[in-house]
């Protein structure tokens, strides 16, 4: 049992699930102090999310929404971590996410591209915009925070202003994909009749996933992995040992940035949502990622199911009821709870620390103290 | 109740993953001794020492201040017992001025804003009365490992502590400031400190302690009177065999040239002075060259320009005729140079990688390794590493898959220099390559150099230990303010020639 509890992967596992807890009990009282009578409801609504329907074949439908919504985050969450395992912070994830957004709708609805090559190009304008964050901190020795949120807000407006020519006369959004170029949709490969023929299910489920394991794999086994850890861990010794430590890191900041701008692909071109031309910030996708990776201790595996619970209240947060609480709340409720996802390590500390102090010393007050020594 | 005791730690036994690092262990420190404890590398002393400070819970066992039976939870309860700790391995904040390091945790303040004036006085007063030389304004990553070891001490004198524990003070000073450190603990211990004090050097465990205790694979040998015993008592006792401490080498004539530095200038990374001038030299195969100096003389940047972590801005390396001045470490590596580098924490480990994942840090990338897909050979690095392990007698609780970080320090060093030894290099650069083994290892490791060089390779070493300097060495280079001051045969000079020449006090013109 101690020893279980010793785990690295269990402490991980229990520390996220306390935060989850946490995050749920803090958003409660918050409700509470809105309007106490539907509290404990608005909180049950949001963990039900689809399960609020009763009909099984209408759960099953809104379970592929989630899920569909599950696979950019899924991407960002790797982005973000696996740059992490270099040592750098790479906030720059939702500018690349965005840019990888105004890429595939542009390829899509303007040139007319197949799904191919319009997920194709949404990963090269994530690498690219995340070599950019690369070479600024190699070159130059800028902080890839900073360079990383001046960034999210030129990509924010280039998006705005190259999608706005693709957009519809009438609203700020981007035109149908199924009126203009049904061909870039993502191919449902017959998935979507595991989920009660929801549309938004497509490849992108096996691709998100197979990229998973493909990072878990690269960052485990692989020589690339071993001198990305090399050098996130200790970057003068991975200098001294001869790994170009520039290189990597840029390379791993392209590697991130590529992975957010596939998640951004792998979302819009389902059709599940347009680009909204007006849009004052980038996407929460991005920003999400960082929470999912924590919760999922920073491990890819791990984010699989981190960036699904996630999702999952994020989704849930529509169901609150809306008479009760302002329409903002189901944000805020989840965004408490994706807050206090963050502290993962912070409670895996914690954790051991009271783990530790229970293994005291016995202080045993007859031990033979005249043993052991002839002073 | 009256005791003679400052401190007695009763019974601890203290276990780790795979290995139980203290058994059972007793050791009391007379109020005002100099007790000196002594074991071979991985033998527990670290351990037991940062169980006294705080650091670990020991599961069983007792600690007594003055009789009195207290409990050390943290190194802050350790603090207000009077008890300080000076650690192998420096806790120093890297981007911190030398002053705010020895104040950081007990500043004083007036209406919240720091006040290092007195301070400042205080620290002062302590470096000029202990001769511990320090600049109070270098940051902390500027200055050498030397300094650093300065900066510790002040640290736990500015905290007026009563029990002073030293683990392996000496390991990076030099002779001179080892007797002047040695002059301080027994000044400190005539003002009625106790001093716990940990140290691989033999010689001055004889000259400034009043007893010593040994450990020996985690548990407790013995405790000896000092002026009773002697070096070669000690040394049978740690290791559990006689040490021959003198190295044993033939003559060998050296052949070609395989190191050659010309008119090398190479900047300071503390001032904007070249820290090293014009310095020109050669190494040939089948020999094995000591630079000599005191610390912070130079040695640091000729070597890092060597080695290539840093760049010299004039003049040339080549290494087997091939200038090298300018080429990336990668492939300074490839064409055959290892480098046991001065600070085994910031250069030479990735602490939280397994000691195998240590022990490839330079060959992973090899198709011994790696297949041609970039995947890891994952047993051929278990079987390499089993191999380094078994043969440079590496310590550790859990094997090739022991965390590096919770290996002892001379158990780091050792996994660095089997790592730099059998690559089989042409050209081995050896920084204080004996710092902090013990002296069954440092036998060992001198054997290996001599082998490299029996083997035709050419050895570059850097030292601060005279002995080792003398004892090593087929030719000797003093590097003074960055110069080469003198060439001298070991055979026929003395250590008191060499120290005039690191002093500065003489110079020759030397064009080696
Ligand atoms: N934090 C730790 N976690 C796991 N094992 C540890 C830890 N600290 C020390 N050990 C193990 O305990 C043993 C004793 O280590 P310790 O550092 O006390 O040795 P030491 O006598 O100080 O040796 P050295 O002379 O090399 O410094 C070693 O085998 C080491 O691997
Ligand atoms: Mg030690």
């Amino acid at each position: 049992m101690k020893k279980l509890l010793k785990n690295d992967g269990v402490q991980t596992f229990l520390a996220s699930l306390l935060c989850i807890i946490l995050g749920m009990l803090i958003g409660y009282i918050v409700l509470l102090f809105i309007n106490p009578a539907g509290a404990g409801k608005a909180i049950m609504d949001i963990m039900r999310n689809f399960f609020n329907f009763s009909n099984p074949l209408m759960q099953l439908k809104r379970f592929g929404n989630t899920v569909a919504k599950t696979m950019p985050l899924l991407l960002c969450s790797l982005s973000i971590l696996f740059s992490y395992k270099v040592g750098l912070f790479n906030i720059g994830v939702a500018g690349q996410y965005c840019i990888g957004v105004c890429a595939s709708l542009y390829a899509a609805l303007a040139w007319h591209w197949n799904w191919f090559f319009c997920m194709t190009f949404a990963i090269v304008a994530g690498a690219f915009a995340g070599m950019l964050v690369g070479l600024l901190k190699s070159l130059f020795n800028v902080n890839e925070v900073i360079s990383g949120i001046m960034l999210n807000w030129i990509i924010l407006y280039f998006t705005n202003m190259t999608l706005n020519k693709v957009k519809e006369v009438a609203s700020p959004y981007t035109l149908y994909i199924d009126q203009v170029n049904p061909g870039a949709f993502l191919p449902n490969a017959g998935l979507d009749k595991l989920f009660n023929n929801n549309q938004y299910i497509t490849i992108a489920v096996p691709i998100a996933l197979v990229v998973t394991i493909a990072v878990y794999v690269v960052l485990n086994k692989t020589k690339l992995g071993y001198e990305l850890r090399a050098t996130g861990l200790n970057a003068k010794a991975a200098k001294y040992c001869g790994m170009a430590e520039k290189k990597n890191m840029i390379l791993s900041l392209v590697i991130s940035g590529a992975l957010a701008g596939l998640g951004a692909s792998l979302l819009y071109q389902t059709g599940y949502m347009r680009w909204e031309c007006t849009s004052a910030s980038v996407p929460a996708m991005g920003f999400n990622g960082i929470a999912t990776a924590f919760l999922g201790g920073l491990n890819p595996i791990g984010a699989i199911f981190s960036s699904y619970f996630i999702q999952h209240i994020t989704d849930g947060g529509s169901y609150v009821d809306k008479s009760m609480y302002c329409s903002q709340i189901s944000d805020l409720i989840s965004s408490i709870i994706i807050y206090l996802c963050g502290f993962v390590f912070f409670m895996k500390y914690a954790f051991n620390k009271v783990l530790n102090k229970k293994k005291e010393p016995v202080n045993n007050a007859n031990a033979k103290t005249d043993k052991g020594g002839e002073n | 109740m009256d005791t003679p005791y400052a401190i007695e730690m009763l019974n601890i036994t203290k276990r780790f993953p795979g290995i139980i690092a203290n058994d059972n262990i007793t050791l009391r420190l007379k109020k005002g001794e100099i007790h000196a404890l002594l074991g071979e590398n991985g033998a527990g002393k670290s351990t037991l020492m940062s169980v006294l400070f705080g650091l670990y819970q020991p599961e069983e066992g007792i600690i007594k201040k003055d009789g009195k039976e207290v409990s050390i939870k943290n190194p802050n309860d350790a603090n207000a017992l009077g008890i300080g700790m000076v650690h192998q391995h420096f806790k120093l904040v890297e981007c911190f001025t030398v002053l705010d390091n020895i104040i950081l945790g007990v500043e004083d303040t007036k209406n919240g804003l720091l006040q290092k004036k007195e301070a400042r006085k205080k620290v002062v007063a302590l470096s000029e009365k202990y001769g511990l030389s320090i600049d109070p304004d270098a940051l902390i990553e500027d200055i050498t490992v030397g300094m650093q070891q300065r900066v510790e001490i002040l640290k736990m004198l500015y905290r007026d502590n009563e029990i002073l524990i030293f683990d392996e003070p000496t390991a990076v000073l030099t002779p001179q400031e080892i007797d002047e450190l040695m002059k301080i603990m027994k000044n400190l211990a005539s003002e009625g400190k106790s001093i716990l004090f940990i140290s691989h050097k033999l010689a001055e465990i004889m000259k400034v302690s009043d007893r010593c205790s040994v450990l020996r694979k985690g548990a407790y040998i013995g405790t000896l009177e000092t002026a009773k015993t002697s070096i070669e008592e000690l040394s049978a006792m740690m290791v559990g065999r006689n040490v021959n401490f003198h190295v044993e080498k033939q003559e060998k004539a050296p052949s070609d040239v395989v190191l050659d530095v010309e008119n090398l200038c190479v900047k300071s990374e503390t001032h904007n002075l070249d820290a090293v001038k014009n310095v020109s030299f050669k190494v040939r195969r089948g020999e094995i060259v000591c630079i000599a100096g005191i610390d912070g003389n130079g040695q640091k940047e000729l070597i890092e320009s060597i080695t290539g972590l840093t760049n010299a801005h004039s003049g040339s390396i080549k290494m087997l005729g091939k200038d090298i001045t300018r080429e990336k470490i990668r492939k300074r590596n490839v064409m055959g140079m290892s480098h046991i580098p001065e600070d085994r924490h910031k250069h030479g480990l990735v602490l939280d990688y397994s000691l195998e994942d240590n022990l490839i840090l330079e060959r992973y990338f090899e198709p011994e390794f790696t297949n041609k897909a970039g995947f890891l050979k994952r047993k051929n690095i278990r079987k390499y590493a089993d191999r380094l392990i078994e043969e440079y007698d590496i310590r550790s609780g859990q094997g090739a898959i022991t965390i590096a970080r919770s290996m002892s320090g001379g158990n780091q060093q050792k996994a660095i220099i089997a790592r730099e030894i059998d690559k089989n290099p042409e050209l081995l650069v050896a920084v204080q390559p004996t710092r902090g083994l013990d002296v069954g290892a440092i036998e060992y490791i001198h054997k290996h150099l001599v082998e490299q060089r029996d083997a035709d390779k050419a050895v570059l070493m850097v030292s601060y230990e005279l002995e080792e300097v003398m004892d090593v060495s087929d030719r000797i280079l003093v590097l003074f303010e960055g110069e080469i001051v003198g060439e001298f045969d070991p055979k026929k000079t003395t250590e008191e020639e060499l120290g005039l020449y690191m002093a500065g006090a003489k110079r020759d013109e030397v064009k080696a």
